[in-house]
């Protein structure tokens, strides 16, 4: 278990050290220069020259990115080049609010995924199963930023019944800040819930087929409440694998759905940094981006290990 | 283990819980207000008294009433004097930081925190009388002190490139707390104009920290909040020396997509576009009764530029013979749907040099054909390099095929914007035909300096420009109008159109300063309706 443990924290931070290397390098070669963005049609060689000093882009490369680098495990990302402020704290507000969307998208697709999946499973090779597989299909096939300008034209233009977009923080206004974010939400977790319940519906499917099921059914238990204190409970083990994983694949989604949405997440910072040329927030964010995602993989193969006794006595 | 998977269930119940009640509670009170039978898009009388009594209830009663107006391109700051950003005077001058003169709706320069000024005849000496009684919102007051602070930081401090347009003045004196005079090394027309912009901006000496994040000015609004990414909350100054403005609260919101600028009005979220972005969304507007289309002028002028370092371009036939190739009528229907205005050269209609030259070298695709003929330019090939901006693409792909018609094969290479198109068009000048909408105003300017990225050098336009910011106004006008005529004749570029300045509006709001002129959006100006 230990050596399990320490072989997998040094693949993360051999896949960071990596990960920081290809986004410095992928962002240097990407044409345009900061310093002229900044500075817009007005610009004269000499002003250009100026900003770029300022800026410190003026230096070799490798000299730039051991200056970024080695600022990254204290938290220092640097300063905009746009702005002038801070990156750190500016990553930590747009997260937060990414991180509220994350979350009420995998909520939603929950609330699709585990009835759905579980009802297709249990009506498995009957016409109601078939049905829902293709409904779940249907929704894989959808891309999210299509669902959001759907919602969209639907709900906040034709019908006005929500906003089409923007953000208040849930502190100032409680109610408008569920209003504003439910249709993202949606956006986000309809086709992740989709994608989830075709999971769902192969681990019952499997469940079902156990012994202890059919252990539980002789004891007396209903097929219902047999799947509920039996079943869920191992279905749940892979279920949560692939929810880690997906929660990566929903913090990249977010990014398109802020965009339709006009949310000012990571997403929308991103975005930004790039037409800007503001490329040490650029590298920030990726950066975060990554870290997260390999950080979930982390943690799920940690406890994936710790849940499942059967693969904790195998390492 | 048993209980960690107890713990994880526990959860999952926990959270289709949460999920169940925030569904109900958002989507519950709009289904009892407003009834899907909206659906159909007709009006219904009922339905929209409920929706106005709503709006007031909501709005804190009589007195009050917030506004909320959608704007396209988001200020990275608060500080123009670092960042060149358009959205950053947008918001701020006038409404914030107030200058001592600005430019009216009709372009005409007219004083704010001047009462009153005056010019040596010579135009090298400035009097501004200020308005008295006027304090900053840091509490300060503002007196000829500030005015002198202010210049001189803009000469120090300023980092943008129109901060060398105050290089011109050699001294500011401050007369009397009310009285500074302002002398500059040399006459100049346009040095008054350009104190209209934001460098013109007033500070006081000790409202300078951190003014990426805080802006300390005169005006009739204070910054409340500057939310990056989203929105700058103003509200209104209390202690403000002027007429209080009609709109107590005003949010100005950012949309990063112009659809979703559209879409946020057609939700009802905003009561203003400030710009539209997407003008082939218009028609929602139009056919609907709620919104009125207001049409205006502005000072950007869409480009087709010819890079004269190239010699493709050295012959005045080839480029007269490009000109004469160019419906420009179907380009601006393709490009802004019809919006907009013709323009036979690089001045738009609102300054007082104006001149219809829209019948110099017009549409008429033979006559190209014959000077190309002759200038031995049968089989052209241009290299041209478009800004992947929907105005510019759509703009560059109707062009393309009437170049075709008449033997031109320009090839469309599209660039990202800015990034890309700053760094290889106009800083390398790397390109023979390009397109851009030049929004800065009396950008005319820029036939004059052969290292613009079009590299026009024509001496004689040159000395007609410089003559005219020297001399008195009668001459400056004189010039200009030359100047307009020499480089449309010259055909030192084509230009297409002037772009129109469209907004959005609901019944809420009224006076919208249809005219974009100077670089702010005048928040001083709107009505409640």
């Amino acid at each position: 278990m230990l050596v399990q443990l320490t072989k997998r924290t040094l693949l993360l931070l051999a896949s960071l050290v990596l990960a920081s290397v290809l986004v410095f390098w992928f962002l240097s070669v990407l044409p345009g220069d900061p310093a002229q963005v900044a500075l817009g049609t007005g610009a004269t060689p000499e002003a250009v020259a100026e900003m770029q000093e300022r800026f410190g882009t003026d230096r070799p490369l490798t000299v730039q990115y051991l200056d970024w680098v080695s600022g990254l495990p204290v938290g220092d990302f640097g300063v905009s080049y746009v702005t002038g402020a801070t990156i750190g704290p500016l990553i930590v507000d747009r997260l937060m609010v990414s991180l509220w969307l994350v979350g009420a998208g995998m909520l939603v697709a929950l609330v699709i995924a585990v009835p759905l999946g579980t009802l297709s499973a249990v009506h498995h090779r009957r016409p109601l199963g078939t049905v829902l597989a293709g409904v779940s299909q249907v929704g894989i096939a959808i891309p999210n930023f299509l669902a959001g300008i759907l919602l969209i034209g639907l709900v906040a233009v034709s019908w006005r019944l929500l906003p089409a977009g923007g953000w208040v923080p849930p502190a100032q206004d409680p109610v408008e800040f569920l209003r504003r974010l439910l249709l993202p939400a949606l956006a986000l977790g309809i086709i992740e819930g989709a994608v989830l319940a075709r999971y769902v519906r192969s681990t019952v499917l499997n469940v079902l087929r156990e012994d202890f099921l059919r252990t539980a059914r002789a004891k007396g238990l209903t097929p219902a409440r047999a799947l509920v204190r039996h079943g869920l409970r191992n279905a749940a083990v892979p279920v949560v694998t692939i929810l880690g994983l997906q929660l990566a694949v929903l913090l990249v989604g977010a990014v398109v759905v802020e965009r339709v949405f006009v949310i000012p997440g990571l997403g929308s910072l991103l975005l930004d940094g790039v037409a800007n040329r503001d490329l040490l927030l650029v590298q920030g964010v990726v950066m975060v981006l990554v870290l997260a995602v390999l950080l979930l993989n982390y943690l799920v193969d940690v406890l994936y290990t710790a849940l499942d006794p059967r693969l904790r006595a195998a390492a | 283990m048993a209980r960690s998977v107890r713990t994880i269930l526990i959860g999952l119940a926990f959270a289709l819980v949460l999920a169940a009640c925030d569904a109900g509670d958002t989507v519950d009170p709009d289904e009892a207000t407003d009834p899907v039978d909206d659906v159909d898009g007709e009006p219904d009388e009922d339905d929209t008294d409920d929706d106005v009594d709503e709006d007031e209830v909501a709005d804190d009663g009589e007195d009050v009433a917030g506004l909320s107006i959608g704007f396209a391109a988001e200020p990275a700051s608060l500080d123009f004097s670092t960042d060149d950003g358009a959205a950053i005077p947008e918001a701020l001058l006038v409404n914030v930081y107030e200058p001592l003169v600005k430019i009216d709706q009709e372009g005409e320069i007219v004083p704010v925190l001047a009462e009153s000024y005056e010019v040596s005849d010579d135009n090298t000496v400035y009097d501004f009388y200020l308005e008295e009684g006027v304090t900053f919102s840091n509490g300060d007051p503002f007196d000829a002190d500030a005015v002198a602070f202010s210049i001189e930081r803009v000469q120090q401090d300023w980092t943008i490139g129109l901060a060398s347009q105050m290089d011109i003045v050699e001294d500011v004196e401050v007369v009397d707390d009310l009285h500074a005079r302002v002398t500059l090394a040399e006459p100049s027309n346009n040095w008054l104009f350009s104190m209209t912009t934001r460098i013109g901006a007033m500070f006081s000496p000790d409202g300078v920290d951190g003014l990426d994040e805080q802006a300390i000015g005169t005006g009739p609004y204070l910054v409340d909040d500057f939310a990056r990414g989203d929105r700058i909350d103003l509200v209104r100054n209390d202690d403000y020396w002027g007429e209080a403005p009609d709109f107590n609260d005003v949010t100005l919101r950012y949309f990063g997509d112009p659809n979703a600028l559209n879409n946020a009005m057609l939700a009802d979220d905003i009561d203003l576009i400030g710009t539209v972005q997407a003008p082939e969304g218009l028609s929602q507007f139009e056919d609907d009764d709620r919104f009125e289309v207001i049409e205006g002028t502005s000072e950007g002028q869409v480009v087709l530029s010819f890079n004269h370092d190239r010699e493709v371009f050295e012959d005045q036939r080839v480029r007269q013979a490009i000109r004469q190739a160019i419906d420009r009528e179907s380009v601006m229907e393709t490009s802004w749907g019809g919006y907009g205005e013709l323009i036979g050269s690089m001045v738009p209609p609102t300054d007082p040099w104006y001149e219809d030259l829209t019948d110099v070298h017009p549409y008429d695709p033979e006559a190209a054909e014959a000077l190309l003929e002759e200038a031995g330019a049968g089989d052209l090939e241009l290299d041209f390099r478009v800004p992947n901006l929907p105005y510019a693409v759509n703009a560059a792909q109707t062009v393309q095929s009437q170049l075709a018609a008449v033997g031109i094969d320009a090839e469309i290479d599209l660039l990202e914007f800015p990034a890309v198109w700053l760094d290889e068009v106009f800083t390398e000048g790397d390109y023979d035909m390009s397109v851009i909408n030049h929004v800065e105003p009396r950008d005319i300017a820029q036939y004059g300096n052969p290292d613009f990225y079009w590299a026009y050098d024509n001496p004689e336009v040159q000395d007609l420009l410089e003559e005219a910011d020297r001399g008195d106004e009668e001459t400056f006008a004189e010039n200009y109008r030359e100047v307009a005529r020499i480089i449309s004749e010259d055909a030192a570029s084509d230009w297409l159109f002037l772009a129109p300045n469209l907004m959005v509006a609901n019944e809420r709001v009224g006076g919208v300063p249809e005219n974009n002129v100077g670089e702010m959006f005048d928040l001083t100006v709107l009505e409640r309706t």
